[in-house]
C-alpha cells in the first residue's frame, strides 16, 4: 500500500476537455533527511516525515480508517474541526546571520497555530479543549495557553487562524518520545532510528514540529487529502561535541547508523548539500554516490548528493550500514547573506517604562520588498501606539497597513500587525514605548526576578529571489523544498522570528500580604476612628477625677445606697 | 483686590509656562504621584491615537477618560497647555467668589468673629493657596485632567453658593460623570441651597421633600443627558465599564499616593471583592453622619467631603489634594484651636520630599523595594487624615465656644479644659 499508484481518471473529464487527467504519483509516506554543513562549522540536519491521508470530513460519517496517519491526531482533527494545525517545540534561537535561513522557521519555545473550519462556532471553547488535548499528546505544558496569550492575527498567518507563542518551554526528551510515536515506523526503522535524545538535545538548536494541513491532489483542487508533516531540525556544533577534528559522520552525530529503510515508506532519502563542494575541494563524502539532485530552495539553487535508502546498494557491502563519514579539507568560503534578517531588543532603564526596538535588515542590493510584522506583546507591558515610530535610513517610513488591537488587562495580549516597505540595502527600526504594570502578587511566576518573556515577533515576506523558483507544485519534489509552495517564480516566502525578550517587572514584596492588609486597614481605621469620635461625642467640661481611695470609697457608698463623697 | 489678584495670576502663569517649556515637563508628566491611569495626559493622547487608527479607545485598557473629554481634547489637543491654565484660572475665580459668601453671624464672642477686613483678604489667600501650591503646579504642568475635574467641582461650588439650583445640579452631574465620587457632594449642596431658600431641614416638612425631588430631578436629568450624549458620540456603551468599572473595581495596580494599590496587589484573591466593597463604601459612608452633624454648616461639609474623597478615592493624585487644601485659608480663624498642625505640616512636607526619592530607589536604583514607597504612602495618608480631623475638631470646638462662651469655668471657678466625651 505504500507504493505509487497511477490511476487514469478518464471519468473526470470536464466537457470540452480532451485526454485523461492523470493523477500524479501519490506517495502516502515519505521521509527524508537533509544535511547541510554550515559556514560556521556547524551541521544543520533536518528530518521530514510526511504522511498523506485520504479522507473526507465533509461527509458526516465517522472516520475510522487511519492507515498510516496517527489515530490521536486524526481524532483531534475530526473532533475539533481543525483545518490546519502547526505546532512546534524549539530550544535555542536560530542565528540567521551565521546559519542562513532554515527550511522551516520556528520561534524559541512552543508555538501553536490552528485554523478552524468555517463551520465552527465556539472558537474559544474549542481552542481551550484543543490545547489541553495537544498538551496530553505531546507531554508539553500547553495548558498554560489561554486567552491571555492567544492572538488572532488578521493578515500575517493566512488564512485566518488563532495562534499562540509561548516561550520558556524547555524542550526535552519527554516531548521527543510522543513525537516519535506519531511516526509510521516509530523509531524502529528508517530515518527515525537516528533520533536518539542524548545526542539530539546536545546541540545548539533543536526544533521539532508537527504540521497538519489539507493539500490538493490536483491542480483544480477538487479533492484534498490531509498531509501530516513531522519535522525535526537540529544544528550540531561539532567543535563542541566533536573531537576537534573537522569530520563528521552519522555515527558521530547521532550515535546510530542506518541499517534499513522504513518498510512502509515509499521514499526514504538522505540529501547532503554539496553546493559548496562542487569540485570536492572542501570535504570528501564517502561512500560516494552517483545520484545527484538539484533543487531551488530559499531562493538559491543547491546541489545535493542523494542516498536512497530503499535501494539496497546504498548500504555498505560489508556491514550493511550507512556511515557517511565526511572529512573537511579546506576552509569554508563566504556564505550567501540572507536577504531578510531581524533583531529585537528592549531599551530603557528602570522598572517603569521601556522601549521595544525591532530592527529589520534588507540585504538585497537593489530591490525593496514589503514585510508583514506581527507582534504579540503580553498585557502587562502596556504599549502606547502613539509612540510607534518606523524609520529607515534615518527617515520616517510610514507603514501602509496597521492593524492594532489593544490589550485588555488579564484577558488578551496586544496585537500589532504592520505592513512595512523595506528599502534596499537598509535597516528599518521600529520602536514602541511601553509601561510596565504592577501585577497582583499571585500573578507572578515563582521566580519573579527572572523576568517575563515576550514572544518572538514574526516577520513574513515574499523575498525576491535570484534564482527562478519552481512553481510547478504537482511534480514530485523533495519535502524540504515543497513546504512553502511558491506561487510565482520571482519570489519565495520567508518567515523570520526575532529573539524573545526578557523583561523585568516591578515586584511587590511577596512576604507581606498579611502585614499590608493590617497596616492599610489601620490607616483606614485611624480615619474612621477620628471622624467617629468627632461625630458622636460632644464637648464637655472636664471634671478632675478623684483619687483612687475616694473612688473606691464612692463605689462602696453606692453599694450601701449612701450618697457619694 | 483686583490688582493683587492679577499679580498673583501673572506669577502663577509665568511659573507654569516656564515649567512647560523646560525639560522638567516630561519628567513631571511621568511621575506616578502626579498622574494616575485615570488622569494621565499620555493616555489621553493614546486614546486619540486609537481613535485615529479606527479602534475604539475603550477596547483596550489604557484609556479611561469619559467620551466628552475625548472630544474636548480632540479639538484642543494643540492648545492643551492653554486649556489647563485657563481651567486653573477659572478655578481660582470661583473660589474667590465663594469665600466672600462664607460669612458667619456669631452670637456673643467677639473674639471669634471674623472681622470684615480679615474676610476681605480670604479670597486672595485662597487663590494664592491654590495657584502657588506646588501640587497644583505639578498637576498643571503634567497636563493631568485632574485640573479639569477640579475646575468643574469649583464651578459647582460657585453655582451652589450663588444659589443657582439648576446650574449647581448640572455641574454636579458633570463632576459625577467625570469620576463617580463627587456624588457625595449632593448632600452639602442640598443643605446649602435649602438654607438659602429658608427651607427647614425637617423630614416631616413637605417643602423639604419637594426641594429634594426637584434637585434630584434636575441632577438625574442632566446626568442622563450627558450619558446619552456620550453614547451617541462614540456609538457604544463601551465607555461605561472602561470608565466607571475601572474606578470601582481597581484593576490597575499602578502605584500612586493612595492606599488602594499595594493593598490590592497583596490581597488574597478570596477576599478581594469583599475589601474592594469595603474600601469603596468607605468613601461614600461618611456622607450621612457628616451631614447630620454639620447640617448647619454646609460649606464646611463640602470641605470635609472633598477631603474624604481625595484621601480615600481609588486613584488619588496630588491634584486632588490641592483642591481641598485650597480651602484651608477660609478656616484661618480656626488656627487657635488646631492641635497638630505643626506635626501634620512637617509630615506632609517630609513625605512629599521622600516620594520621589523612594520611587527612584525602588524602580531605578533597585536598592529599595516596594515597601519603602508603600510606607511613605501610609504616612502621607495618616498625615492627611490628621489634618482633616484636626480642622474638624477645631471647627466643632469653635462652634461650642460660640454657643457657650470662650472662657469657660469649672464648677469651682478654675479654668476648664474641654474634652470630647
Amino acid at each position: 500500500e505504500a507504493n505509487a499508484v497511477i490511476i487514469p481518471q478518464c471519468s473526470h473529464i470536464p466537457p470540452g476537455r480532451r485526454g485523461c487527467l492523470m493523477e500524479t504519483t501519490v506517495s502516502p509516506n515519505k521521509e527524508e533527511l537533509v544535511i547541510r554543513p554550515l559556514h560556521s562549522g556547524d551541521i544543520y540536519t533536518s528530518f521530514q516525515f510526511r504522511t498523506l491521508w485520504e479522507t473526507d470530513f465533509t461527509r458526516e460519517n465517522k472516520v475510522s480508517h487511519y492507515r498510516l496517519f496517527p489515530k490521536s491526531l486524526g481524532q483531534v482533527i475530526s473532533k475539533f474541526s481543525v483545518r490546519e494545525l502547526h505546532i512546534s517545540f524549539t530550544q535555542g534561537y536560530w542565528r540567521t546571520m551565521q546559519w542562513g535561513q532554515p527550511y522551516l522557521p520556528s520561534p524559541p519555545g512552543a508555538e501553536l497555530w490552528v485554523w478552524f473550519q468555517d463551520s465552527l462556532t465556539d472558537v474559544d471553547g474549542t481552542w481551550k479543549e484543543l490545547t489541553n488535548v495537544l498538551s496530553g499528546i505531546f507531554c508539553a505544558s500547553l495548558n498554560f495557553i489561554d486567552s491571555t496569550n492567544t492572538v488572532q492575527p488578521s493578515a500575517s498567518f493566512k488564512p485566518l487562524g488563532i495562534g499562540n507563542v509561548t516561550d520558556h518551554q524547555i524542550v526535552c526528551t519527554e516531548n521527543l518520545t510522543p513525537w516519535k510515536k506519531l511516526l509510521p515506523c516509530g523509531s524502529k526503522a528508517g530515518l527515525a532510528v537516528l533520533l536518539k535524545s542524548e545526542k539530539l538535545f546536545h546541540s545548539s538548536f533543536h526544533s521539532q514540529a508537527v504540521h497538519i494541513r489539507p493539500v490538493c491532489k490536483d491542480d483544480q483542487c477538487k479533492t484534498t487529502s490531509w498531509e501530516l508533516r513531522q519535522t525535526l531540525n537540529v544544528v550540531f556544533d561539532l567543535h563542541n561535541s566533536g573531537q576537534g577534528k573537522n569530520e563528521w559522520s552519522l555515527f558521530k552525530m547521532f550515535s546510530r547508523t542506518l541499517t534499513e529503510a522504513c518498510p512502509v515508506a515509499s521514499s526514504s532519502k538522505i540529501y547532503i548539500d554539496i553546493t559548496d563542494n562542487s569540485q570536492g575541494e572542501q570535504f570528501e563524502l564517502s561512500p560516494a554516490t552517483p545520484l545527484l539532485s538539484q533543487a531551488v530552495v530559499l531562493g538559491d539553487r543547491r546541489t545535493f548528493s542523494v542516498y536512497d535508502l530503499t535501494q539496497q546498494i546504498t548500504f555498505g557491502t560489508i556491514c550493511n550500514v550507512l556511515k557517511l563519514p565526511v572529512t573537511y579539507s579546506a576552509h569554508a568560503g563566504d556564505m550567501l547573506r540572507p536577504l531578510l534578517h531581524a533583531e529585537r531588543y528592549v531599551a530603557g532603564y528602570g522598572l517603569q517604562t521601556g522601549e521595544i526596538h525591532t530592527l529589520m535588515y534588507n540585504n538585497h542590493p537593489y530591490r525593496s520588498f514589503p514585510v508583514l510584522l506581527l507582534d504579540s506583546v503580553p498585557w502587562y507591558l502596556r504599549l502606547y501606539i502613539h509612540t510607534l515610530t518606523v524609520t529607515s535610513k534615518g527617515k520616517d517610513n510610514k507603514p501602509s497597513y496597521i492593524h492594532y488591537q489593544p490589550s485588555k488587562d488579564r484577558v488578551r495580549p496586544h496585537l500589532l500587525e504592520m505592513l512595512v516597505q523595506l528599502p534596499p540595502n537598509s535597516v528599518t527600526e521600529v520602536t514602541l514605548q511601553f509601561e510596565r504594570a504592577l501585577l497582583k502578587w499571585t500573578e507572578y511566576t515563582p521566580d519573579p526576578n527572572h523576568g517575563f518573556y515576550v514572544g518572538s515577533s514574526v516577520i513574513s515576506s515574499l523575498v525576491p529571489s535570484i534564482v527562478a523558483m519552481d512553481t510547478n507544485n504537482s511534480r514530485e519534489r523533495p519535502l524540504f523544498s515543497s513546504f512553502f509552495p511558491s506561487k510565482e517564480e520571482s519570489s519565495y516566502f520567508v518567515r523570520v522570528y526575532t529573539e524573545p525578550l526578557l523583561v523585568n517587572l516591578p515586584t511587590p514584596d511577596f512576604s507581606m500580604p498579611y502585614n499590608v492588609i493590617c497596616l492599610t486597614c489601620t490607616v483606614v481605621a485611624v480615619g474612621y476612628g477620628s471622624l467617629y469620635n468627632l461625630l458622636t461625642r460632644s464637648f464637655q467640661i472636664e471634671e478632675p477625677s478623684p483619687g483612687l481611695a475616694k473612688r473606691i470609697a464612692n463605689i462602696i457608698r453606692k453599694m450601701r445606697g449612701v450618697p457619694p463623697l | 483686590m483686583a490688582a493683587p489678584l492679577t499679580l498673583l495670576l501673572l506669577v502663577a502663569v509665568t511659573v507654569r509656562a516656564a515649567l512647560f517649556r523646560s525639560s522638567l515637563s516630561e519628567l513631571i508628566s511621568e511621575r506616578v504621584e502626579v498622574v494616575s491611569p485615570l488622569t494621565a495626559w499620555k493616555r489621553v493622547i493614546e486614546g486619540l491615537a486609537l481613535l485615529d487608527l479606527g479602534v475604539s479607545p475603550y477596547s483596550g485598557d489604557v484609556f479611561h477618560e469619559t467620551p466628552l473629554t475625548i472630544y474636548l481634547f480632540h479639538f484642543l489637543v494643540d492648545y492643551a497647555e492653554v486649556t489647563f491654565m485657563v481651567s486653573v484660572k477659572k478655578n481660582v475665580f470661583r473660589k474667590q467668589k465663594f469665600a466672600l459668601e462664607a460669612d458667619r453671624y456669631p452670637l456673643d464672642c467677639l473674639e471669634l468673629i471674623r472681622s470684615p477686613k480679615e474676610m476681605y483678604y480670604i479670597p486672595l489667600k485662597v487663590a494664592m493657596f491654590y495657584l502657588l501650591n506646588p501640587f497644583t503646579i505639578l498637576s498643571c504642568v503634567a497636563k493631568s485632567t485632574c485640573g479639569l475635574n477640579n475646575a468643574i467641582i469649583a464651578l459647582f461650588i460657585l453655582s451652589t453658593i450663588k444659589g443657582n439650583v439648576l446650574l449647581s445640579a448640572i455641574f454636579l452631574s458633570l463632576a459625577t460623570y467625570q469620576s463617580i465620587y463627587p456624588l457625595t457632594l449632593c448632600a452639602p449642596a442640598l443643605l446649602y441651597l435649602m438654607q438659602r431658600q429658608y427651607i427647614p431641614v425637617n423630614f416631616r416638612r413637605a417643602s423639604f421633600w419637594w426641594f429634594i425631588v426637584q434637585y434630584a430631578f434636575m441632577y438625574l436629568g442632566s446626568l442622563f443627558v450627558i450619558i446619552c450624549l456620550s453614547f451617541f458620540l462614540l456609538g457604544s456603551w463601551d465607555y461605561l465599564p472602561s470608565v466607571y468599572g475601572f474606578i470601582l473595581s481597581v484593576p490597575d495596580l499602578t502605584p500612586n499616593i493612595g492606599l488602594f494599590w499595594y493593598f490590592f496587589a497583596e490581597m488574597f484573591e478570596h477576599f478581594r471583592l469583599f475589601f474592594l466593597c469595603v474600601f469603596q463604601i468607605n468613601v461614600f459612608f461618611y456622607t450621612i453622619p457628616l451631614s447630620i452633624k454639620l447640617k448647619e454648616h454646609p460649606v464646611f461639609l463640602i470641605f470635609m467631603q472633598l477631603a474624604v474623597i481625595s484621601i480615600f478615592k481609588s486613584y488619588p493624585t496630588v491634584g486632588d489634594i490641592s483642591l481641598y487644601m485650597a480651602f484651608l485659608p477660609v478656616w484661618s480663624h480656626l488656627h487657635r484651636f488646631l492641635r497638630n498642625i505643626f506635626l501634620v505640616s512637617c509630615v506632609l512636607l517630609a513625605c512629599s520630599a521622600l516620594f520621589p526619592v523612594l520611587w527612584h530607589l525602588w524602580i531605578y536604583a533597585g536598592s529599595a523595594n516596594s515597601n519603602f514607597y508603600y510606607a511613605i504612602t501610609l504616612l502621607f495618608n495618616v498625615a492627611q487624615i490628621l489634618l482633616v480631623s484636626d480642622y474638624f475638631y477645631a471647627f466643632l470646638r469653635r462652634e461650642h465656644h460660640l454657643t457657650y462662651g470662650l472662657y469657660l469655668k469649672r464648677k469651682d471657678g478654675s479654668e476648664a479644659t474641654l474634652v470630647l466625651k
